[in-house]
């Protein structure tokens, strides 16, 4: 069956991609050199260019890759290819309009979607199109739904729902309410994280099941009690975010009672998973193989931090500090980038008929692995150095502090930039393949 | 059998969904501190003007917000700094600061913004105290 327009989904997410990990270069550029093009690329467009593109990234990836498998691995026929398309279109007019209002300066929204607030009714339009087409096809076509149609289903509802509560602050009664407002914001945030996390862990257990081709993975009652504990945690376990805003205890309290289960329930199936492959299994699909058990390894790397920080002792020293953003690098890049590359290297296995093989890219893979680390571990010392200048440093000023890191900054910005170079290197290779399918789909009469 | 099966799982869904929905609705509508502060209409004003400039970027209010600028939580009332303080820093544009030309009433009004959501707590909590289970009681502002 053709589907074109899965595979744009595709094309686009890589070269947002390659966009993505540059506004992120230039942007890190601008620690270790404050007054360098500070008036042509300040930080307060370079970030949010930087997050709404990598956000888009993920976002477009996992579209495209669910879009493919219904269609092309499952063969199911979508309720409307149409609604395909419009959702395509949409997504795509909306990503100009939002660089438009962020290069313009138009950045009426709040951190991550600071874009101009209209923006987001056709981004909420797309998703609710996405979401007709998914459930409508799915209930119509499978019964006894394995757990990744769960999650898939549940990440669109979610995404809609975080996405209008992340608009809360319209409301004149929000926004008053300063403490309120923060609480809200930052509840949708982590809750909307969540969400997103639902598409990529199900886009994971799917590759596994079908690289296993071994679909009861992905049905046993063990994989469920651990869906229901994410969703749980999606719902309830933001608050690690906002320990320190002075709000009601309770709401504090909650939040690290359920705190992080969810980085268990996937190395526990990935490890399930892995014991269990055999040799001949291990060299089908090797690199979407070894990217994810790049992400096992960085879920485990994670899982540590997360659950570091989510105990407020520890949280009360980190919180604020470059260590918050090495643990959301970390999770971004090391773990739901390398998933979603597992997808599409499982894609391109798809669509060329023949297994893009570890030894032809093994070099590239290592750089992003070793740099990715490096970046991390640099990170965390510069947050390290921030927490104790925060409680424990009396007569060094911001700016000193800052100085101090100027090594460190170095640092943060060249391993950037290796790990950029192999990420632009994964993406284009894989373009390559996809660019020839798209071609070959368009010209095909069937 | 396979029935059965979904019949559960959609009954556990609809009981978290549940949870999830008494719990958004005590979040959206309960009072969010014992003593809650509302902004006033410069103030507002001064929000705007922090959201329209994408201030959070580079600086954080309670730790969130970008790493580039300090914590700006308790600048208004940090004796070595205030309003004057705030005000000079503005239109500077010293170190990685982009050149603002904020006018007058624009300034006025980001450090009313500034000044309430000092009024509304502490960060870093300094004095919060750290308990044998992990937890942290924080130090809210009308304690003192």
């Amino acid at each position: 069956m053709k589907n074109k327009t899965a595979l744009l989904f595709l094309i686009a997410a890589l070269y947002v991609l390659i966009l993505g990990t540059l506004f992120g270069l230039l942007a890190s550029l601008q620690y270790s050199l404050p007054d360098f093009l500070k008036e042509l690329i300040p930080l307060n467009k370079m970030r949010p260019l930087h997050t709404t593109t990598v956000i888009s990234w993920i976002i477009l990836s996992a579209t495209g890759s669910i879009y493919f498998y219904i269609s092309k691995v499952e063969h199911l026929s979508l309720f409307s290819f149409k609604l395909q398309k419009v959702h395509l279109g949409i997504f795509m007019l909306t990503g100009i309009a939002i660089y438009v209002s962020l290069v313009f300066g138009k950045m009426e929204g709040r951190e991550y979607l600071a874009f101009t607030p209209i923006l987001t009714i056709p981004i909420l339009l797309g998703w609710f199109l996405f979401g007709i087409n998914y459930f409508k096809t799915i209930r119509k076509h499978v019964v006894n739904w394995p757990i990744y149609f769960w999650m898939w289903g549940t990440g669109i509802v979610f995404i809609i729902y975080h996405l209008c509560e992340a608009y809360l602050w319209l409301i004149p009664s929000f926004r008053t309410h300063f403490i309120k407002d923060t609480i809200v914001q930052w509840k949708s945030y982590g809750s909307f994280v969540g969400s997103w996390n639902m598409l990529v862990y199900g886009i994971a257990i799917y590759v596994m099941s079908k690289i296993k081709n071994d679909v009861s993975l992905a049905r046993g009652k063990k994989v469920f009690f651990f869906y229901f504990l994410g969703l749980s945690n999606l719902m309830l376990g933001w608050a690690h975010h906002t320990y320190f805003v002075p709000t009601l205890p309770w709401i504090r309290y909650l939040s690290y009672g359920v705190s992080m289960t969810e980085w268990i329930l996937l190395i526990h199936i990935i490890y399930s998973w892995k014991k269990s492959l055999t040799k001949k299994e291990k060299q089908d699909n090797s690199m979407a193989y070894k990217f994810l058990m790049a992400a096992d390894f960085w879920v485990f790397i994670n899982l540590i931090i997360a659950l570091l920080i989510s105990i407020p002792a520890i949280n009360l020293f980190t919180h604020g500090t470059h260590i918050t953003v090495a643990h959301s690098m970390g999770t971004t890049i090391g773990i739901n980038t390398s998933i979603l590359l597992a997808s599409l290297f499982f894609i391109v296995s798809k669509v060329k008929g023949e297994v893009i093989m570890f030894q032809k890219l093994k070099k590239v893979y290592y750089v992003f692995n070793s740099s990715l680390l490096v970046f991390f571990s640099v990170l965390l010392f510069a947050g390290a150095k921030k927490a104790n200048w925060m409680f424990f440093e009396k007569n060094t000023s911001f700016s000193m502090m800052q100085d101090s890191l100027y090594l460190t900054y170095i640092a943060f910005f060249v391993f950037g930039l290796v790990l950029a170079t192999s990420i632009t290197i994964l993406a284009i290779t894989l373009l390559k393949v996809l660019h020839k399918a798209y071609k070959k789909e368009a010209t095909s009469t069937l | 059998m396979q029935q059965t099966k979904s019949k559960y799982n959609i009954i556990i869904i609809v009981v978290l969904i549940s949870i999830f929905c008494m719990y958004n609705v005590v979040i959206y509508t309960s009072k969010e501190c014992a003593a809650p502060i509302k902004l006033t209409t410069k103030a507002l004003e001064g929000q705007k003007i922090w959201q329209n400039n994408n201030c959070w970027s580079c600086h954080q209010i309670y730790g969130l917000g970008g790493y580039l600028g300090p914590d700006l939580t308790n600048v208004f009332s940090n004796p070595n700094k205030g309003e004057n303080y705030i005000k000079a820093f503005l239109n500077s544009g010293v170190k990685s600061m982009p050149k603002f030309n904020f006018s007058e009433a624009e300034k006025e009004a980001l450090v009313a913004f500034l000044q309430q959501i000092d009024s509304t707590g502490y960060y870093p909590n300094k004095e919060a105290i750290i308990k044998p289970n992990g937890w942290v009681e924080i130090l809210y502002k009308d304690e003192k």
